[in-house]
């Protein structure tokens, strides 16, 4: 018999080394190969959102060339003014809706990518802890019933109810240390509740209530104003560069509670902080938007599939990956059968379906499990 | 190296029923511990007590005489690495960052050239070099066992908790990495402590044993010389054997039948 523990021993002494003599260019290589995946996939999509957003700053009844759109906004920051009507048309009728769908599709797909990663399940987004059916609810008594806690009618009822269901969340996860499943679950039973809740006013609304009403579920960039984007600026990004900050500790938790645990993270913990971020960058998103649905659930997925589940790299690349979706929904839904809009969540599920459906075919790796 | 002592310990998930009682261990110098033992005698809920992922009911863990209570969970995670038992569901990434995310306590923001160089190294020890770039979803069970264990050794804690390691690997690998483990602890003087239900693996390669038994408690610790036999095995396990020895003069047991089964 040969003597087996020569084999280790080798092996071992290679190993304890560290010397650095040892040659790992190859996969250093394709490592550092990987990582410029991830940012060419992130510059990509900045080049696309920018284009898109001087498309869509042209669209509409007043003419403005795409190279012309720049150079009014370069004139606006400069101090410049040239065209007053055209600065006027830019800056106050379309910029307003260009900026909520950037920040609605950076926070819903940040916030997609992090309750995929803290709840560990791939059907997890934004909504998963009930924020919908909250923001649903609130919107429903201001249109329905007129009553409007904050002042701000759909807006600040949609908000408010809208974090209710976190609230519940969280103090379940405190009473219980609650394991992601449960999470779902739990998130699950409040929005069927206020699901319910939600049905019986409808029962008794009008029609023309009931029109505002789906007109909000379905959501619609067309919604925002420059007051609205002035509050969803300072939440989205705050909890996005929360959610980056957190992204090492995501990676962590991907390996289970108790592995992330033995180095040093406290997934329980980690959860709540995830969902009460979310839950604030969702609500405020769907306060002034509506309901845009799909970018949150399959941007982290599209991004997973192209570039990995890093989240170091995952929440920007989703951040500028959402934002390109969802603008170039706008500008499809916009011109496609113009003067009629078609609401943005329509598009994108029409743009990112199939789109997704193709990464998931094509695509050699599972992405989950 | 460091110290392990065990003082008192019990502990329960909540309930009265106390899973491990009255533990008390003493490791003072490197070397491979294997923890023996029925299935639901304690032998995961012990082990995650050493690294604080349990915390005590009762009695207290201490590690180079410091009590685990009054450490953070990221300072013990700099002396305990952990291994636990089988793969998990996670989202696809590549072999690479899912052993990286071992070095998360040495680690920044960036990933070094030296975190990529012990990973690389680590990925040669364990055979998984060619595997490097693969999606961590595409692997068997086996492979994502050699990752874990991967995971754990990339930490550089000088105590190692396993759970199981050589689940789902086949018979090459299983030596292999009993080999790798008994020689971890004698070349890089770390303290290992793993949980196996192989006997003749545990008693070729083990410096001592703890055999636990119902009701959680420690039955006997020893050396495979001392643990190993008819009547422990026959008592501890309720089956019927035979001791042989080995080539290396380790007991080996030849397994009878079954002597009974739980109510």
């Amino acid at each position: 018999m040969t003597d087996s523990t020569s084999l280790v021993n080798k092996y071992l002494t290679e190993w304890m080394k560290k010397d650095d003599t040892e040659d790992f260019s190859d996969i250093e290589k394709s490592y550092g190969h990987y990582v410029w995946r991830k940012w060419a996939f992130m510059v990509g999509c900045i080049i696309v959102a920018v284009v898109v957003i001087g498309l869509s700053l042209t669209i509409g009844t007043y003419k403005i060339s795409f190279l012309e759109t720049y150079q009014v906004i370069w004139d606006h920051i400069t101090g410049n003014i040239q065209d007053v009507t055209k600065d006027d048309v830019i800056f106050n009728l379309r910029m307003p809706r260009i900026l909520a769908g950037i920040l609605a599709g950076a926070g819903l797909a940040v916030a997609g990518a992090c309750m995929q990663s803290t709840l560990k399940n791939p059907l997890a987004d934004p909504f998963t802890t009930g924020v919908s059916s909250g923001a649903s609810l609130g919107a429903t008594i201001a249109i329905i019933l007129g009553i409007s806690i904050g002042g701000m009618g759909v807006v600040s009822n949609a908000f408010i109810f809208a974090l209710i269901p976190t609230a519940m969340m969280v103090a379940i996860s405190r009473m219980k240390s609650a394991s992601p499943t449960m999470m779902i679950m739990a998130g699950i039973a409040i929005m069927y509740l206020f699901g319910a809740i939600t049905t019986v006013l409808k029962m008794w609304s009008d029609p023309e209530d009931l029109k505002s009403l789906y007109m909000w579920e379905v959501g619609s960039l067309g919604l925002a104003t420059w007051e609205g984007v002035a509050v969803m600026t300072p939440v989205v990004i705050l909890g996005v560069i929360a959610i980056q900050l957190l992204s090492r500790q995501l990676n962590v938790m991907a390996t289970g509670d108790d592995n992330a645990k033995a180095l040093g993270v406290d997934a329980n913990k980690m959860r709540t902080i995830c969902m009460v971020a979310v839950a604030f960058i969702a609500a405020t998103i769907v306060s002034f938007t509506g309901m845009i649905g799909f970018v949150g659930l399959v941007c982290p997925h599209v991004v997973r599939i192209v570039i990995g589940a890093d989240n170091r790299h995952l929440v920007p690349a989703s951040a500028v990956f959402g934002i390109a979706l969802l603008l170039t929904a706008d500008l499809i839904g916009r011109t496609i059968l113009a003067p009629t809009i078609i609401q943005v969540g329509v598009i994108t599920a029409f743009l990112g379906g199939p789109m997704f459906l193709w990464l998931l075919l094509r695509n050699k790796s599972k992405v989950w499990g | 190296m460091s110290t392990l002592e065990v003082k008192n310990l019990s502990f329960s998930y909540g309930g009265p029923r106390m899973i491990i009682q009255d533990i008390n261990l003493k490791i003072e110098k490197p070397g491979l511990y294997c923890i023996l033992g029925p299935n639901g005698v304690g032998k995961s809920t012990l082990i995650k007590c050493l690294n604080k992922i349990n915390s005590p009911t009762k009695g207290s863990v201490l590690i180079d005489g410091q009590d685990l209570t009054g450490m953070t969970n990221k300072d013990v995670s700099k002396l305990v690495g952990y291994v636990p038992v089988g793969g998990n569901d996670m989202f696809s990434m590549p072999v690479m960052d899912a052993i990286l995310i071992g070095r998360y306590t040495q680690q920044k923001w960036k990933t070094t050239s030296e975190d990529l160089a012990i990973v690389a190294r680590t990925m040669k020890l364990l055979g998984i070099s060619s595997l490097a770039m693969h999606g961590y979803n595409e692997l068997s069970a086996g492979q994502h066992q050699k990752v874990a264990i991967a995971r754990g050794i990339v930490q550089e804690a000088p105590i190692l908790l396993l759970d199981e390691p050589t689940a789902n690997l086949d018979v090459r690998y299983q030596v292999y990495i009993a080999e790798l483990l008994k020689g971890l602890s004698r070349m890089a003087k770390m303290t290992i402590i793993m949980i196996s239900h192989d006997l003749n693996i545990t008693a070729k390669y083990a410096d001592e044993i703890i055999m636990m038994a119902p009701p959680g408690i420690i039955y006997k610790i020893g050396t495979p010389e001392e643990i190993i036999t008819e009547d422990t095995i026959r008592e501890v396990y309720g089956v019927d054997c035979e001791i042989v020895k080995d080539s290396d003069g380790k007991p080996h047991t030849i397994l009878g039948s079954a002597l009974w089964i739980d109510e």
